[in-house]
């Protein structure tokens, strides 16, 4: 095992994909929830948060279960569109997208249900559609939230071991993320090595979760600006 | 209200001091009143492919010596080096491969010359119940072999001997883009069973229980160097006696008997 810079590219390349997926998901998803009650809807809830609670080694035997070769989905996507997740890039992907998830979906849910419904019903009867709604008053009031909510899925994300390990595997140069290169280096004894990427990784993730921090608090003060023009 | 705040605060905190020290105490108060029958235990760290046969061991072993408690930690044998090295509380050191008993002799941190060559295998070729195509090791170049699992070769000794045979067979650069490589040989075995792997190097010993796979081939011994799996009695051991007697233990015909009955081979 030679020391490669790859394993930052291919964390940063399943971190953004993870949390562009887990944003597109969880954004609809939380508002619908947040709206809505129907039959089974604790249930649902309770399943969407499990990844939380589980051990990341529990979801990678799950995943690895349910999208391996003989699995249910891994058989669905190899026969229809050619697709294999397990060892591959794709397969750290899903097991970021699984655990951080929830992580999102509980911050975005909460900034919704903590929006002001006279504002959105104010919005009603001005004529503006439920979608538009959500869109123009929900959101851009829940941004706080979601801003919050992306941080912590990209650094989930970026963090991701255990159910990377079992369903992507350690192939270097193709699924060593940073944590498993740092983890497989260190068991070489390469700690050096492993400081590097320790180092790099610390640095990287505290700029990105600041700036997004710096970003969220600026529309903030514009929120607030907006409301004391009334 | 200030004052209350506090106040409940330095409650709290003196009930977890008074729990935290209820824990220590309760062992140190049975410990100097059961003198004579306290159980001595020794910890045990050995490589994940001994389990079966080191928990099967230990039930004859505390029969005879009924005083005595096991505890065993089975993990890689890069992974238990390190938990030795940064002081865990190990007395007994069994590894699956040379380089990290030499490693902890380097930092004196084994009792010397108690390290004992204690068992030997063999490195076997292992596919899916169902795969017809592949016979021999040449064949893993197959197209229809599109994953291999072995051992992470820097850490775990049986992907180090897999990494050997295969450089030495002049195979290792063809087949490379096929390697996934797992933290150790129980993940190695389960890809194959699971299919996710079409094929995979594990020691003979670690199929023995498994139903999922075939074995297709053993390695040739002289493509490797040796499979040994050295012991040794880790030095800060607080009951070097126990420790010591259990290896002893571990080198008689009967237990020997039972390593080979989970697919280990005696060495001469």
């Amino acid at each position: 095992m030679e020391f490669s810079f790859i394993p930052i590219l291919l964390s940063l390349k399943v971190a953004i994909a993870s949390v562009l997926i887990v944003s597109c998901l969880s954004i609809p998803i939380a508002g619908h929830m947040a709206k809505r009650e129907f039959l089974g809807k604790d249930v649902v809830e309770s399943i969407i948060t499990l990844p939380l609670v589980l051990p990341p080694s529990v979801i990678g035997f799950m995943l690895l279960y349910v999208f391996g070769k003989n699995g249910p989905l891994g058989k669905l996507l190899e026969s229809m569109f050619h697709i294999r997740v397990v060892f591959t890039l794709w397969g750290a992907v899903l097991a970021a997208v699984v655990v951080a998830f929830p992580l999102m979906y509980q911050s975005v849910k909460a900034a919704i249900e903590s929006v002001d419904p006279n504002l959105e019903k104010a919005a009603r009867t001005l004529g503006a559609g439920e979608f538009k709604v959500f869109l123009t008053i929900t959101l851009p009031l829940a941004w706080n939230g979601v801003i919050a909510g992306f941080v912590l899925a990209f650094a989930r994300s970026l963090g991701e071991f255990g159910a990377t390990l079992m369903i992507a595997g350690n192939i270097p140069g193709k699924t060593q993320t940073m944590p498993l290169a740092i983890y497989f280096y260190s068991e070489a004894g390469m700690t050096w090595e492993a400081t590097i990427l320790v180092s790099i990784m610390t640095v990287f993730s505290f700029l990105v979760i600041y700036g997004l921090n710096r970003w969220g608090k600026g529309s903030k003060r514009r929120a607030k600006r907006g409301s004391l023009d009334d | 209200m200030k004052k209350r705040l506090w106040f409940s605060w330095l409650v709290l905190l003196s009930l977890l001091l008074i729990l935290s020290g209820c824990g220590t105490g309760n062992t140190t108060g049975s410990s100097k009143s059961n003198a004579q029958v306290q159980p001595q235990e020794i910890i045990v760290s050995a490589a994940a492919s001994l389990q079966d046969s080191l928990t099967e061991l230990e039930q004859t072993y505390r029969q005879r010596n009924p005083g005595v408690k096991l505890t065993f930690n089975f993990d890689a044998s890069g992974t238990l080096q390190k938990q030795i090295e940064q002081g865990a509380p190990v007395d007994l050191f069994i590894s699956a491969g040379k380089s990290q008993v030499d490693a902890l002799n380097q930092k004196n941190l084994l009792v010397k010359d108690s390290e004992i060559n204690l068992l030997g295998n063999d490195l076997v070729l292992v596919v899916g119940k169902d795969n017809t195509d592949v016979k021999t090791i040449q064949d893993l170049t197959q197209a229809s072999v599109q994953k291999i699992s072995i051992g992470t070769p820097e850490s775990v000794p049986a992907g180090k001997y897999a990494q050997e045979s295969l450089i030495k067979l002049q195979l290792w650069d063809t087949l490379q883009p096929k390697f996934v490589f797992a933290k150790d040989v129980t993940q190695v075995l389960n890809y194959v069973e699971m299919g996710n792997a079409e094929a995979g190097l594990v020691y003979k010993s670690d199929v023995q229980g498994s139903t999922k796979v075939t074995v297709v081939a053993t390695v040739p011994a002289d493509s490797h160097q040796a499979i040994v799996y050295p012991a040794g009695v880790v030095a800060a051991t607080k009951n070097k006696q126990v420790a010591e007697d259990f290896l002893k233990y571990l080198q008689s015909p009967e237990a020997q008997q039972v390593f080979v009955k989970h697919g280990f081979s005696i060495l001469e």
